[in-house]
């Protein structure tokens, strides 16, 4: 069992094998299960991701509290009339992030990557960049097993929970997931996959869990666009070949550090940020007023 | 390590809009309703740290009640799981506690049906993982990732020895266990990890042992 990034490149290279191969090889290890099973359960998520992108971008969701919905549709309209400035494949990617959001906080159906609060980051870039480099389906499948097998480092070594460790543990670490990821998907080595993991992560470490009303909508939606853009940034900057200076497992110590120092109102408890503003002190008040017991 | 699976990272399937408020909640409140083994009559629920300032927002009421209702993280019957309740005739209460815990996201589910009564201490850890870190008054840690037996047995020499020789003549593994008492040589509990789901025939061998008081199981 690889403990962490520098460990799972190690076997990577050694063995000569992807990323997504010592996770898949890894799974079978301890579940006992075969390798078609677990590789038709990862294609079972990404129908559900595709699903939800789809949903997200063609439908005018609308969540429960009326907070958020709608903007990956209007970002996506902006993109077919051609007159966006940060190009093509990067704007795709966002909207795609924000229509899984939109879909998440309207209760509908996604899959947690590794959160539902940051589910967007890894199937907007994956379905953007799909586009561009027209992956077979198994390539797809694999995009999710080599981000599951940055998120399993950060799990178990930090943190993926906002009450923990902040957005950064949620966004940031699914920013970096979908940073690896990337790399792997366009033909990268698996210590590019860790140079871009590491610098994705770096640029979130700070961010705070601050959701208006306590509900996963504002900021998070916006911040899983910022999520997806930030990845397919770092990606190309590994793809390049810059490296981090701090390696990948010192970063996410530190974002684990950070968190651990982090003022409970900056974790997922609605009294700090954003969320105390006097707009969003507002918006609580308006969305606690209309929606409470539900139904 | 908390983590072990890909799929706890690149997962669950879920309705929105949280995995540790509503994926997580649902997933404590399942278990609950798996050791309690029936709908219950009533439910206390009681809820701490970030749980209790934000569960109305993220649909945890729901989450839960569902999970009691025995519906899965992905069923799309979560929103209306308090409606049905309210069917069914089934008390459910919400308390939102001061008290600070060690972990952010904690609730206490008392359940009730007649004289029978259950308590249980949930986390949920993050990604949709839950622990559960209290049943009955006994300290245990158990995921509800896997399938597991659970024995309240005499807290005396010989009561592990005889479960886990009647487990290994039946040829299933333990993968992870633990034992935790109130006091000396009363009442206890062990919490069997196992890696394939346990037949009602073996669970009844266990109960039919002497230290053994009673046996639960919960599934996959």
């Amino acid at each position: 069992m690889f403990r962490n990034v520098a460990e799972l490149v190690e076997k990577a290279e050694k063995e000569q094998k992807l990323i997504s191969d010592v996770m898949i090889s890894q799974e079978m290890a301890w579940s006992e299960l075969s390798y078609s099973e677990i590789y038709e359960r990862m294609e079972s998520q990404l129908d559900v991701m595709e699903q939800a992108v789809k949903r997200g971008i063609e439908e005018n969701v609308t969540s429960v509290s009326g907070l958020t919905g709608g903007d990956a549709k209007k970002l996506h309209s902006h993109i077919q009339s051609g007159s966006s400035l940060s190009g093509g494949l990067m704007l795709d990617a966002v909207s795609k992030a924000m229509a899984t959001n939109e879909v998440n906080a309207a209760m509908g159906t996604i899959c947690a990557t590794p959160t539902a609060g940051s589910a967007g980051v890894v199937p907007g870039t994956l379905f953007a960049v799909k586009e561009r480099l027209e992956p077979t389906r198994e390539q797809m499948v694999r995009y999710l097993f080599t981000s599951g097998a940055f998120g399993f480092v950060v799990a178990n070594n930090s943190s993926i929970s906002g009450a923990a460790g902040g957005c950064q543990a949620e966004v940031g670490s699914a920013t970096g997931m979908a940073a690896a990821a990337i790399v792997e998907m366009a033909g990268g080595t698996p210590k590019q996959s860790a140079e871009a993991m590491a610098m994705a992560l770096k640029n979130m470490l700070g961010l705070v869990c601050d959701p208006v009303a306590g509900l996963v909508e504002v900021p998070c939606v916006k911040r899983n666009a910022m999520g997806a853009s930030n990845a397919l940034v770092a990606a190309d900057m590994a793809l390049a070949g810059i490296e981090s200076r701090i390696p990948c497992d010192e970063v996410i110590d530190a974002m684990y550090r950070i968190g651990e120092t982090m003022p409970s109102a900056l974790k997922e408890t609605a009294e700090g940020g954003l969320a105390a503003t006097p707009t969003g002190r507002k918006l609580q008040a308006e969305v606690l007023k209309t929606s409470s017991p539900s139904p | 390590m908390k983590f072990r699976s890909v799929f706890d990272i690149i997962g669950p399937v879920m309705i929105g809009p949280s995995s540790s408020h509503t994926a997580g909640a649902a997933r404590i409140g399942r278990v609950a309703r798996h050791l309690f083994q029936k709908e219950p009559e009533w439910a206390m629920i009681h809820y701490y740290g970030s749980f209790a300032k934000t569960h109305q927002g993220h649909g945890t009421d729901v989450a839960i009640v569902g999970g009691l209702l025995g519906y899965e993280t992905y069923d799309d019957r979560i929103p209306s799981a308090l409606a049905v309740a309210e069917e069914k005739q089934v008390e459910i209460k919400f308390i939102e506690e001061e008290a600070q815990t060690d972990d952010p996201n904690t609730v206490k589910i008392r359940l009730g049906y007649g004289e029978d009564e259950m308590e249980l201490v949930g986390v949920s850890v993050g990604g949709g993982k839950v622990e559960i870190k209290e049943l009955n008054g006994f300290a245990l840690r158990l995921s509800g990732n896997h399938p597991a037996i659970l024995v309240v047995h005499n807290d005396r020499y010989g009561a592990i020895a005889s479960v886990s020789t009647a487990l290994a003549n039946e040829e299933i593994n333990i993968g992870h266990m633990e034992v935790s008492r109130k006091e000396k040589g009363e009442q206890a509990l062990m919490v069997i990890e196992v890696d394939q789901n346990v037949g009602d025939d073996v669970l009844e061998q266990l109960q039919q042992l002497d230290t053994v008081e009673k046996v639960t199981k919960i599934h996959d």
